[in-house]
């Protein structure tokens, strides 16, 4: 459905910045998916299946926004496109891998979901500014779910802790490439839509460096008064559609039922 | 039928058509629906509970047979999440069919969610307020588990959203 697009504002940035939230709710929600049946105990299956459910229908709301931009559609942008079009960060599409790390990835995730939702909540452009205020009432629950997480197995047994750190070493660098900044994204920031990725991040590891410091967990991070440096690479790239195989064989398994009987109806 | 006769009809119809995972609520109850106009088209102002909710296509698909059987041809239904919709728009009678129906209410705010989630719950079976939760999370996303140490049942309650 065609809409009114404000003219002073950005559309193609405002499109490449739906599209990256949209792609890495889809990516990580799928990967979520696949702690059902499987995780440690009963409550994490269930958790992790309510917040894979909560990921991909928060997807569905950013891939609608764009069609009323672009005019495609929900099904064509996740279950036609190919993989090397997709703009998710690397760090989404990596395997679920050990409890301890997905508990970790989600973590960090949604901390950097909040962030860019309470930015996104003051954004000039009324439907991503009422989305934003609509997933963030629903993202509360999973971060107050993965802080507890954090801190009982960052402070569990010396296993959990070991476990969690190696999660850590392993997602951070890789968390970095959430805040990879998009192209054209000057604009966007020139138009009040967010401060950018780079403010994002910062906003971020102020967020996070307390949580897991309680929690007796470690960032590779140095931190003065003023300012936190970062003491790694970032994992970048995604934005750019530069990604890992891994995504190729997520994206292989999210369209194989759909491609196998194409426009039917479900 | 005049204009607000065609209304109240189409209120009246939306009001027939109940949550798929709560029978015992409409979607009027659930307060999903914020509004209905009428001109050349029948337009349905929806406002989803959970984003991620399949109940959600389920129910604008029954919204447009029902409607199609009333005689309206044309129904668009527009979603809105300005506000959001919250579980405060539940009214006294609504949460004690819930109660009934075996699922808690959820509390009468959850603007402050830290809060909301402190507020003693009692058991929907036998009143007791002696319950802890088990997991924010439940068998749908506008659930969570919680355990009555009285009477030593498990129990679903509504989601502070």
């Amino acid at each position: 459905m065609p809409i009114d697009f404000p003219s002073h504002l950005p559309r193609a940035a405002i499109e490449k910045l739906l599209l990256a939230m949209a792609d890495d709710e889809l990516i990580l929600g799928h990967r979520d998916s696949e702690w059902t049946g499987h995780a440690p105990i009963l409550e994490e299956d269930i958790a992790f299946s309510n917040i894979a459910q909560d990921e991909i229908g928060h997807s569905l709301v950013w891939f609608t926004l764009l069609q009323e931009l672009t005019g495609q559609t929900p099904d064509e942008m996740g279950f036609e496109r190919d993989w090397s079009n997709f703009t998710c960060c690397r760090f989404v599409a990596y395997p679920r891998g050990d409890f301890a790390y997905s508990v970790v990835r989600q973590f960090l995730f949604d901390e950097a979901e909040k962030v860019r939702l309470e930015a996104l909540r003051h954004c000039p452009y009324a439907p991503m500014k009422e989305a934003a205020g609509k997933i963030l009432r629903e993202e509360a629950y999973h971060v107050m779910h993965c802080r507890g997480l954090i801190e009982r197995l960052g402070k569990g047994t010396p296993e959990s802790h070991e476990r969690m750190h190696t999660a850590i070493d392993t997602a951070f660098p890789q968390a970095l490439g959430m805040f990879e900044v998009l192209e054209e994204e000057e604009k966007l920031v020139e138009a009040g839509i967010f401060s950018g990725h780079t403010m994002l991040q910062a906003e971020w590891l102020k967020a996070i460096h307390p949580i897991l410091t309680d929690a007796t967990l470690s960032l590779p991070i140095e931190r003065t008064d003023s300012r936190i440096t970062v003491r790694c690479v970032p994992d970048a790239g995604g934005r750019r559609h530069s990604h890992t195989e891994h995504l190729k064989h997520l994206v292989d398994d999210l369209q194989q039922v759909y491609r196998s009987i194409p426009n039917t109806n479900w | 039928m005049d204009l607000s006769g065609k209304k109240q009809q189409i209120w009246d119809e939306l009001g027939k058509i109940v949550d798929p995972e709560i029978p015992v609520l409409s979607l009027v109850e659930m307060k999903v629906i914020r509004d209905v106009r009428i001109d050349e088209e029948v337009t349905v102002v929806f406002s989803p509970t959970f984003v991620g909710c399949p109940a959600t296509s389920m129910m604008m698909g029954e919204i447009r047979t029902r409607l199609m059987a009333l005689g309206y041809h044309n129904v668009r239904i527009e979603t809105t999440f300005s506000p959001p919709w919250s579980t405060d728009l539940l009214d006294a009678a609504t949460r004690e069919k819930l109660r009934q129906f075996g699922v808690a209410p959820p509390p009468s705010s959850a603007d402050d969610l830290t809060e909301a989630l402190r507020e003693p719950v009692a058991c929907p079976a036998c009143g007791s307020a002696q319950t802890e939760m088990e997991s924010s999370f439940g068998s749908t996303l506008c659930r969570q588990i919680y355990f009555c140490k009285d009477c030593r049942q498990s129990f679903e309650r509504f989601k502070p959203l």
